[in-house]
């Protein structure tokens, strides 16, 4: 008893305790409104079921996501994921459609390896301009959200590219053992840059370069490096994204592909608990982060709720989870329900013991 | 204080880059065939300076195309400007048209309010002006001659026309699901609304589901593959655009029913890609909303200019399509 006693704060003050409860709540909303929701069924060798829909839905966000913890942890921003997203769809597209065979395994290898090598060189810019020119993050990736949308529309002649290749298909609509490929994936990058960042010292020089980019250079870190490092490794995962929105749809829309991507990335990140300031990061949350948006996202399709007023939904439930997640809010709510009792815990101090991949 | 000296001028140089970065920006965002100045008028020929919204999608590609192809053909002196989906570019490139002094001035405004200021002073210069695609929610008419382009509302009911003449001999009720445009832009509001006008006639007749695709393909895919899964039975789909439909086919596939029989689609637009799934059996109907409106504008041009009397209201020579006319018309589309 008192064992359970003891750990309940634990658990609730866990940093990623509110995230789950919201999102445990949006399924069970969306199982009480249609109980079918949860259902999820073999159809043609594959899972079939709202759920799956999420999961697969959510992939693209969960990378977009991921990159943009590696760019807040060392107390940047990336507002131009959208536009790589974008771009790095388009230039794949537009290279398969121009193959004799789009259903070759081969020229879609070489499609990707173009595009991702271009997001590359399009990362290394935000980082050569944020890093060794010293412009201000915000500013310095805004640059090429702005152009990089409209480098995505020259590329694609301002049309949609349709394309239709099996192989390409695969990455957004595909399945591997019955899991939608996409999430596997997305999980497959995720576990690889937590291992990157948590079993080597990758992980802690980058919340160190968060932390006090200035104090860690003093300590012999090449923050310079790192900090190139990360906004590289965001494009990368961005472009990933990108081949999965193009694929899910086979085809590439400059205009559409991945608009406002950086806004949802940038919430999940904050829901997850990551410090926009930089420093301390959490890929778990980033995850649970993506998925309860996109929850957000498919229940309101899934509830039919009022396209006028679903933004509004949105918006409330994010504000709901935010509110909720910070300690300020739930110490001074804790303090009115039980005036006189024990202040909350420094959490702060805590959190940084407790974070894990 | 050599470190602070150093990374000081560090961001100095950086600032004085993005600056540069972003002239350069504004640069290529200025850059449009507006430069030529002068009057224009010294050959005789009429002049008409338009702004365009942007190039947004495929639709509004051949919207340019056919306008500049137009002008050449009619012998009209083309300014042409390219908006960038902003409205301070459109005010500052009718600002630009109104001190060249050219004949007739035609735009689509990238949103409906805003406009009084900029269309008084061309007023004032005696430029007439011409609103094509989209109108604006000016009190005063004077301050525009005429407005050419679709009426949403009738691509609309022309679309729930076809599905009650379709639906004629059914019996029982026939489930109807819904994808509309961005929430609260006038081709979904009217388009909505055309439809529902239409389908009223028959109480057999009930749209069960409604939700915003944005017009794109990921939206009408993603909110598909719920209406499916919330609703067993769905007999029709009406999508306001081509690409909700086609982003909507994929999900009914994964769905493992058979799109343009088992769910009968419905959609606007026409664009390439659509017609091709009409040809193809999976779209069962298209109403058309053309972007070719060019000649038409370019007539509008000569008349105004001559002075003659104009309607308020011209609407875009439009039609529409079902599978077996799609197929005769798909080799000669232009978009």
């Amino acid at each position: 008893m008192s064992d359970w006693r003891t750990r309940l704060p634990a658990v609730t003050g866990h940093r990623l305790f509110w995230p789950v409860v919201a999102l445990v709540l949006l399924l069970v909303a969306n199982a009480i409104y249609r109980p079918s929701f949860l259902a999820v069924e073999v159809k043609n060798g594959h899972l079939y079921g709202s759920l799956v829909d999420i999961v697969r839905l959510s992939a693209p966000l969960i990378l977009v996501a991921l990159g943009m913890t590696l760019v807040i942890a060392t107390g940047g921003i990336d507002l131009s994921v959208g536009s790589v997203v974008a771009v790095s769809g388009a230039v794949a597209c537009l290279y398969i459609s121009r193959q004799p065979d789009q259903n070759s395994l081969g020229s879609v290898l070489v499609a990707l390896a173009i595009a991702l090598g271009i997001a590359l060189l399009l990362g290394l810019w935000n980082g050569t301009l944020v890093a060794v020119i010293g412009i201000q993050p915000i500013i310095a990736t805004l640059i090429l959200m702005v152009a990089g949308r409209g480098l995505a529309q020259l590329i694609t002649s301002g049309q949609i590219i349709t394309i239709n290749s099996d192989p390409y298909r695969m990455i957004g609509v595909g399945h591997v053992l019955t899991l939608p490929f996409a999430i596997v994936i997305a999980l497959a990058v995720t576990l690889l840059v937590a291992l990157l960042t948590r079993r080597t010292a990758l992980g802690m020089i980058i919340e160190a370069v968060g932390g006090n980019a200035e104090a860690s250079r003093l300590a012999g870190i090449r923050a310079r490096r790192i900090k190139i490092l990360v906004y590289v490794a965001s494009a990368a995962c961005a472009a990933v994204a990108g081949f999965m929105m193009t694929a899910n749809v086979s085809s590439a829309d400059g205009n559409a592909a991945g608009l406002w991507v950086e806004l949802d990335a940038i919430l999940a990140v904050v829901i997850g608990g990551t410090s926009l300031t930089g420093g301390r990061f959490s890929f778990g949350g980033t995850v649970v982060g993506a998925l309860l948006i996109q929850t957000l996202t498919t229940s309101v399709y899934a509830m039919n709720i009022d396209p006028q007023t679903s933004l509004l939904f949105k918006a409330m439930v994010v504000i709901a989870v935010c509110l909720v997640q910070a300690p300020a809010f739930r110490a001074r709510f804790r303090r009115r329900r039980s005036r006189g009792a024990a202040p909350a815990a420094p959490v702060g101090e805590n959190r940084k013991e407790q974070v894990a991949a | 204080m050599r470190i602070t000296g150093n990374s000081l001028t560090r961001r100095r140089f950086g600032a004085i880059m993005a600056a540069g970065l972003l002239a350069t920006g504004l640069g290529a965002c200025a850059n449009s065939d507006t430069g030529s100045g002068g009057g224009g008028n010294d050959d005789g020929k009429i002049v008409l300076g338009f702004s365009q919204v942007g190039a947004e999608s495929g639709w509004r590609t051949a919207n340019t195309t056919s306008i500049k192809e137009a002008a050449t053909e009619a012998g009209i002196e083309l300014k042409f400007d390219d908006a960038q989906q902003k409205q301070e570019n459109q005010i500052k490139a009718i600002r630009n048209f109104i001190q060249q002094k050219v004949d007739v001035i035609a735009f689509s405004p990238v949103v409906e309010s805003g406009w009084d200021t900029v269309l008084k002073e061309a007023k004032d210069a005696n430029i007439p002006v011409i609103l094509t695609d989209r109108a604006v929610d000016s009190a005063d008419k004077t301050l525009y001659k005429t407005f050419l382009g679709s009426d949403f509302v009738k691509e609309g009911r022309l679309s729930g026309e076809w599905l009650l003449e379709e639906t004629k001999s059914a019996t029982g009720p026939v489930n109807i699901v819904e994808l509309q445009g961005t929430t609260g832009s006038a081709p979904a509001n009217d388009r909505k609304k055309g439809f529902a006008e239409a389908i009223a006639a028959n109480p057999n007749l009930k749209i069960i589901a409604s939700q915003s695709g944005d017009f794109t393909r990921a939206g009408g895919k993603a909110v598909m593959e719920q209406f499916l899964k919330a609703n067993p039975k769905i007999d029709v789909l009406f999508a306001h655009n081509d690409d909700m439909g086609l982003g909507a086919l994929e999900a009914i596939t994964a769905a493992g029913k058979v799109p343009g029989k088992d769910i009968k689609i419905i959609t606007i637009d026409a664009v390439k890609d659509g017609m091709q799934a009409l040809a193809d059996g999976k779209f069962n109907f298209i109403a058309e909303c053309s972007p070719l409106l060019g000649p038409q504008l370019m007539d509008l041009v000569k008349k105004v200019k001559a002075g003659e009397q104009v309607p308020e209201r011209i609407e875009t020579q439009e039609t529409t399509f079902t599978q077996q006319s799609a197929k005769e018309a798909l080799p000669n589309r232009k978009y």
